[in-house]
């Protein structure tokens, strides 16, 4: 290592973090001896731990690192940050496998009930918010955080703003997943659909998500590029958006600062508009904005070719603004919710078929001229088509949301068929793209290990697609319409049972498609291991032979 | 209870009302900015910044 030439010191940020994590560590150990319930005392072992380790790793990296911060450019070129994005790549990875694989057990769970094991840790009731909050928030959103701070960087031209924010932001949400996560097999949750966690981790997250927000505004306002390109719109709407959802909808009292167990301030139908509002925005602004970011700058990346109409990316934005906020009453339909309210949801929501197969063509047009390379290119090939899914989706989403149709799907494995094309062919397969081009261009790869392998991940898991949605759509309309018959005497037709009973040969297709989702993914997590560990250096820029100072 | 026009319930209710005319306003100014001919060459280049990173 050099000898540093200026005097090496403790930035203001690397000592007050360390201060604040020391101090957080003192009060976990407090509120683990004064715990109400095991489930709040082991949560607080365990951030005492995580602090404690925070502040090891804090004065560890001070030690270890040259007296200067590293400088925001070399030779003129700006020098990218992409520790965190490697962090975030490989947690995103990680957490898909473990939430692809829960998702299985549970779906055969559904065709199988015994496979329960009748303990608790392990009902349909703690391991279904596990598998949603693990594919939703701990794979789609690590996805994001990675390639946000990927597209934030490459399209401003500068260094990710911050020097431990960034890590404070990666490891924090990873942390917050894991107090997620283990509080929904202890049973820990406020039963609001995905909005499970509890009170403290609902503080925790607010605090990364603000620093995340704050990172990544801090990029775009020391930008070198005047022009602020249309993806990190999306990723601030993202950003921007899920923080107002989440302080929206999680205001509760703790029955104890000691326990885990709170009551939210809305109730009764406030509490269900609130919930709703939130939940499809996390559904607009999670699983769409953000996505849609990675569509605008991967794609065209990919195909070498510029977006089909930048003028279409900017109406497409603000109409989808405009619109999303308002479609949340459409999961209230025929519910204690004002008429008025379902009717304006509905209207809502079927005004955003416009935007939303407005982006859809934008970003299958940004192919034109290069539509051979869908031939030769898997990667490409799985980021157009879940472009296409993604208007599927779209269109069933708002058809689904008319009253009359609503009448018929809601409530029914229609609509777990819906968010699962949405899911797995939109959000899984855009995801999977954006990994596969990020992981060698951040590893500084040639290429991926194999295309071949992402070829056999792709039909794969398209297949897996298919037997899911299908099945689901057949379960579901046969459910809608067993549900709603009745006989010449006015009796209702079939015992809920029975219903169940038909739905079973579906259940175990849909199983089978969700094993195929995973396995595609396991073939995808082993490619991407390879590419980092044999696959070919790109050849360097002259970084390497920059003199120490 | 008969609803009575009073000058405090038409200022509330301007208040709530208002934003639907201003919102429109503000998207139509947004549309207007992104189809106005003299920003297409602007955005025609802002369509290749993926493409022209370093």
């Amino acid at each position: 290592m050099s000898q540093p030439s200026i005097s090496k010191s403790m930035t203001s940020g690397e000592s007050g973090l360390a201060v604040v994590f020391a101090v957080t560590a003192f009060l976990c150990v407090i509120a683990s001896a004064k715990a109400l319930d095991a489930p709040f005392a082991f949560h607080a072992a365990l951030s005492a731990a995580a602090s404690l380790a925070a502040v090891f790793c804090i004065i560890n990296r001070y030690l270890d690192r040259p007296a200067a911060l590293p400088p925001a450019e070399i030779n003129g070129r700006p020098n990218y940050n992409m520790g965190p994005i490697k962090f975030s790549s490989v947690m995103a990875m990680f957490w898909g496998i473990a939430g692809f694989l829960v998702g299985l057990i549970i779906a055969s769970q559904l065709a199988w009930p015994a496979l329960n094991f009748d303990l608790p840790w392990t009902s349909f009731g703690r391991l279904r918010p596990l598998h949603t909050s693990a594919v939703i928030f701990a794979f789609g959103g690590n996805v994001l955080i990675a390639t946000s701070f990927y597209v934030v960087q490459k399209t401003c031209r500068v260094r990710l703003a911050g020097d431990l924010a960034p890590w404070f932001v990666v490891v924090g949400y990873n942390f917050f997943i894991l107090i997620a996560g283990t509080g929904y097999l202890l049973g820990v949750t406020q039963s609001k659909e995905y909005a499970e966690p509890e009170w403290y981790s609902d503080l925790w997250l607010t605090i990364v998500w603000v620093t995340y927000l704050l990172v990544f505004l801090a990029t775009i306002i020391k930008r070198k590029e005047p022009h602020i390109f249309v993806a990190n719109w999306f990723y601030l709407a993202f950003i921007v958006t899920i923080a107002v959802l989440h302080l929206g909808n999680n205001p509760a009292l703790p029955v104890s600062v000691f326990g885990s167990k709170s009551y939210i301030a809305w109730g009764g139908i406030q509490d269900a508009m609130f919930q709703w509002w939130y939940g499809h925005n996390a559904v607009g602004f999670f699983l769409t904005a953000g996505f849609l970011a990675i569509m605008y700058y991967f794609i065209p990346k990919r195909a070498e070719r510029p977006i089909y109409s930048y003028r279409l990316s900017i109406i497409h934005f603000w109409a989808l603004i405009f619109l999303y906020i308002w479609a949340g009453p459409h999961h209230l339909h025929y519910t204690a919710l004002p008429d008025w309210t379902q009717t304006l949801g509905m209207t809502f929501s079927i005004m955003l078929w416009m935007p939303s197969w407005g982006g859809m063509i934008n970003g299958l047009m940004t192919l034109s001229g290069a539509w051979d390379k869908l031939r030769t290119d898997p990667v490409l090939r799985m980021l157009v088509v879940s472009v296409a899914f993604y208007g599927m989706s779209t269109f069933e989403g708002p058809m689904m949301s008319i009253k009359v149709v609503n009448s018929l799907s809601h409530y029914t494995d229609w609509t777990i068929g819906h968010v699962h094309s949405g899911a797995l062919g939109w959000v899984g397969f855009v995801s999977f793209g954006a990994l596969y081009c990020l992981v060698p261009w951040i590893w500084n790869r040639k290429g991926l290990y194999s295309l071949k392998l992402v070829n056999w991940h792709f039909w794969i898991a398209t297949l897996g697609i298919v037997l899911y949605i299908s099945a689901m759509w057949v379960s579901g309309i046969l459910q809608g319409l067993m549900w709603r018959a009745y006989t010449s005497l006015g009796f209702l037709e079939y015992s809920f049972i029975e219903t169940v009973e038909a739905m079973h040969p579906f259940y175990i297709i849909r199983a089978a498609g969700g094993g195929l989702f995973l396995i595609g993914a396991l073939i995808m997590a082993y490619n991407l291991w390879m590419t980092v560990r044999v696959g070919e250096q790109e050849v360097q820029m002259p970084v390497a032979l920059q003199p120490a100072e | 209870m008969k609803a009575i026009l009073t000058l405090d319930n038409l200022a509330s209710g301007l208040v709530t009302t208002i934003w639907t005319p201003v919102f429109v306003a503000i998207f139509l100014a947004i549309i207007a900015y992104a189809l106005w001919p003299r920003n297409k060459a602007a955005f025609d280049e802002a369509a290749h910044l993926p493409l022209r990173e370093e």
